[in-house]
């Protein structure tokens, strides 16, 4: 079985051959280290899906190199959207930024009742390991690098709908600058989480937080209403006839 | 120079930098990875603390049942303070936001954490958040770390601990990053490194990293290790990619199976008389598997999620309709850094160690599930508080670079070393040869057999070196330097097996079946001289 992986200093893809025999992409990663290429770079911790070390683009999606099933003529490259320190390695302290600006931890502790379908209002969201996948997949970080991103959000919503956070405004106040306006809910970060989580439902869920706590949607302010609009733009025209 | 030097980032290290910020002091936290990757996101089963939110129990309980998993060899005042520390433990969890499942009890705050049983518990203690218990405390403890602007250094491989006249100065770093060596002078340090599981590679439900790089460096630097012959293997990991299955499986009421279809053992017993069950059948040319089918889907769904995920990629099969095939596997080093009821490392003052890579004499011959969740938060906490209270009166003058020359000279005989041997194929052999050598149940001879090979392995790590020529990002190098922390603990494990003629909770050896008090009911302690083995 051939594959073939993004090589940092050659910026080419190198074929590697593997024994015909099912493994996992991190198996083969590191059969590839220990007996072929010792060069070759990648990061790997738990292959258990729960470390969120190891996540990779396998032809052109993302995938935890350990939960992943090696297919012939597989091509293997590293995150988008992160600058590659070496061949599949990326740097991720990226998110220790976004998650610190979107302030996304429990601002002001109150004691609660809670029961089992509380836990269940964060169960989902609190499955994040941190892989950077949805980073990745979101296609505005393409033409804003600043976004606070998928998982940022998810873990402000997360704490935002936590019965012990007294502040939820602190939250909500921290994610509307490049946060959760700038999404374009297309839904690329749901569909690669490998935890099953869902970015764009929780981005939606702290918009509607947002405009209760005050805020609106900028695009939206932006708009013209009742006056001609010169300006080109996508302003709401009620004569347009829905 | 900082105040508090925080090496490793799991959950013990995050609960020390945390104490040790609220008690004023500058922490810096500095990793080999990132602080979410560490050991700790594994643990799923649980965290013990006698709440008696799910029926009757008392921190007497709990610490009865954990002195009692020790086989007599735990330190009854530390196992005492880790029992009593629990429920405030998990009062500060639930302070910093971490997603405890609950029951439907209408109560308010902690008393609504829900609670199961796990082996060798006299109640339902074990507080959980579904099957990802370590990963969301690992997770909120990051999350309040940030909210506390606490500094991280990540990717700096810890070389050495520099100590001047028994008193610890500081550490040297790989800055893996650039290659470049640093060092970092502190005025307390402490070590939250974890455990050295991997030293079973391929036999471990450990992640690579677990190579017990402060324990070695703790070795070096005229520290003392004890206990490293009792080493827990986890009765549930697949059979073919050892991966963990929580005992919490088998505490909800799932079954152990051998190929006859026979239940042979009482399944909630502790890790290690389990282990030994199903090594017998192992004998007997039987398999084993876990039977949940009867559990149904909804309740594994619900209580197992991530086992089920695990099983059907890894191990091909649905635990909903099919027997899952296991193995008992390396899963937790109870040994480790040597001590004080302080926790500061008994020859070095003002180090002090926390979590699994420290031997605090909480766990003894065998760790109860559940209870080292609370080691990691309740002695982490505790030793980052202390190392505050030495660092209020530590000297603020720096060390010398002399052990950051002695290893910038190391590093640079590795890259130019003709390496004709490849030492990945020595991990795994030394991964097998620890298995069935220094295993679940062990013998003078196979374990005299391991130290033969493991000296003739350290001899031949002068001829093994590195492939890789990079300055920058060398993975390379960092595994073959934690190989060679592995190699080095490798010996102090099996000399403790060999002493040890008897058999204590999980070391057991065949033709000493029985405990032998008089003799052994004590601790193995080793330390080096520490001027003649400094490689």
């Amino acid at each position: 079985m051939k594959i073939k992986i993004l090589r940092s200093q050659t910026s080419t893809h190198q074929e590697y051959t593997l024994p015909n025999e099912e493994t996992t992409l991190l198996k083969a990663l590191t059969h590839i280290k220990a007996s072929q290429d010792p060069t070759l770079t990648f990061s790997a911790g738990c292959r258990a899906s729960v470390c969120g070390t190891c996540a990779v683009r396998v032809n052109g999606r993302e995938e935890l190199s350990c939960a992943y099933k090696v297919q012939e003529g597989d091509i293997i490259e590293p995150l988008q959207y992160h600058p590659v320190l070496r061949d599949l390695k990326v740097d991720k302290q990226p998110s220790k930024k976004t998650l610190s600006i979107s302030t996304a931890w429990l601002h002001s502790f109150k004691q609660a009742a809670q029961n089992h379908a509380d836990e269940k209002r964060s169960e989902r969201q609190t499955d994040c390991i941190l892989c950077d996948s949805c980073y990745s997949a979101c296609p505005v970080f393409a033409v804003n690098p600043d976004f606070l991103g998928p998982f940022a959000l998810t873990r402000a919503y997360r704490y935002s709908v936590d019965k012990r956070e007294e502040d939820v405004k602190g939250i909500i106040d921290n994610i509307q600058s490049n946060g959760v306006w700038d999404c374009t809910l297309c839904g690329e970060c749901t569909a690669v989480c490998p935890k099953g989580i869902d970015p764009k439902m929780d981005i939606t869920m702290l918009r509607s937080t947002s405009v209760q706590q005050g805020y609106e949607d900028p695009s939206f302010s932006q708009m013209s209403f009742g006056t001609p609009d010169f300006s080109g733009g996508f302003g709401f025209d009620p004569n347009g006839g829905f | 120079m900082v105040d508090i030097l925080v090496i490793g980032s799991g959950g013990a290290g995050l609960s020390a930098a945390l104490a040790a910020k609220q008690e004023g002091a500058s922490v810096l936290v500095v990793g080999k990875s990132y602080p979410t990757t560490s050991q700790t996101s594994m643990a799923q089963g649980g965290m013990n603390a006698a709440l008696g939110n799910a029926g009757e129990d008392h921190i007497a309980s709990h610490i009865a049942d954990t002195v009692k998993s020790a086989h007599g060899i735990c330190d009854e005042n530390m196992v005492r303070k880790m029992c009593a520390d629990g429920p405030e433990v998990i009062r500060w969890l639930e302070q910093l936001g971490v997603p405890f499942s609950r029951l439907d009890n209408n109560k308010v705050g902690i008393s609504s954490v829900a609670q199961r049983q796990m082996g060798g518990a006299s109640a339902k203690r074990a507080c959980y958040a579904q099957d990802y218990t370590g990963l969301k405390i690992l997770h909120t403890l990051y999350d309040t770390c940030l909210k506390e602007e606490i500094d991280f250094l990540e990717e700096h491989y810890l070389l050495n601990l520099i100590t001047e006249e028994g008193t610890i100065k500081g550490a040297t770093f790989l800055d893996i990053r650039s290659g470049e060596l640093v060092q970092i002078d502190a005025k307390s340090v402490v070590v939250a490194t974890g455990g050295f599981g991997a030293l079973y590679h391929g036999y471990t439900t450990n992640a690579y990293g677990s190579t017990g790089d402060g324990i070695a460096a703790v070795l070096r630097a005229g520290g003392a290790v004890s206990d490293m012959e009792f080493i827990q293997f986890h009765p549930t990991a697949l059979k073919h990619s050892s991966l963990l299955i929580s005992e919490a499986a088998r505490g909800e009421g799932g079954y152990l199976l051998n190929s006859d279809g026979e239940r042979f053992v009482d399944e909630i017993k502790p890790r290690d008389i389990v282990a030994r069950a199903i090594f017998e059948q192992f004998e007997a040319g039987q398999e084993v598997f876990l039977d949940v089918r009867h559990l149904g889907e909804a309740k594994l769904m619900e209580l197992l999620p991530q086992e089920v995920e695990l099983c059907r990629l890894h191990e091909g099969v649905d635990p909903v309709t099919e027997l899952i095939p296991i193995k008992p596997v390396a899963h937790y080093t109870m040994g480790g850094i040597d001590v004080d009821d302080a926790l500061e490392v008994n020859g070095i003052k003002g180090c002090f160690a926390a979590g699994e890579c420290s031997n605090a004499k909480i766990h003894g011959a065998n760790r109860l599930g559940g209870n080292s969740l609370l080691e990691i938060t309740a002695f982490g906490k505790f030793a980052g508080q202390n190392a505050r209270k030495h660092a209020m009166f530590a000297s603020s003058k720096t060390a010398p670079d002399t052990q950051l020359k002695k290893d910038q000279a190391h590093i640079e005989a590795i890259y130019s070393r003709e390496c004709s041997a490849n030492f990945y194929e020595s991990r795994e052999k030394l991964g097998k040869l620890f298995y069935d050598h220094v295993g679940i149940v062990r013998d003078n001879d196979r374990l005299n057999t391991a130290l033969e090979e493991v000296i003739g392995m350290q001899v031949a790590l002068s001829t093994m070196g590195i492939a890789d020529p990079s300055k920058a990002h060398n993975q390379n190098l960092v595994e073959f330097l934690e190989f060679s922390n592995a190699l080095l603990l490798a010996p102090t494990v099996i000399s403790s097996a060999i002493a040890r003629d008897e058999s204590r909770g999980a070391h057991f050896k065949r033709g000493f079946e029985t405990e032998d008090d008089a003799r052994f009911k004590k601790h193995i302690v080793l330390q080096w001289n520490s001027e003649e083995m400094q490689p």
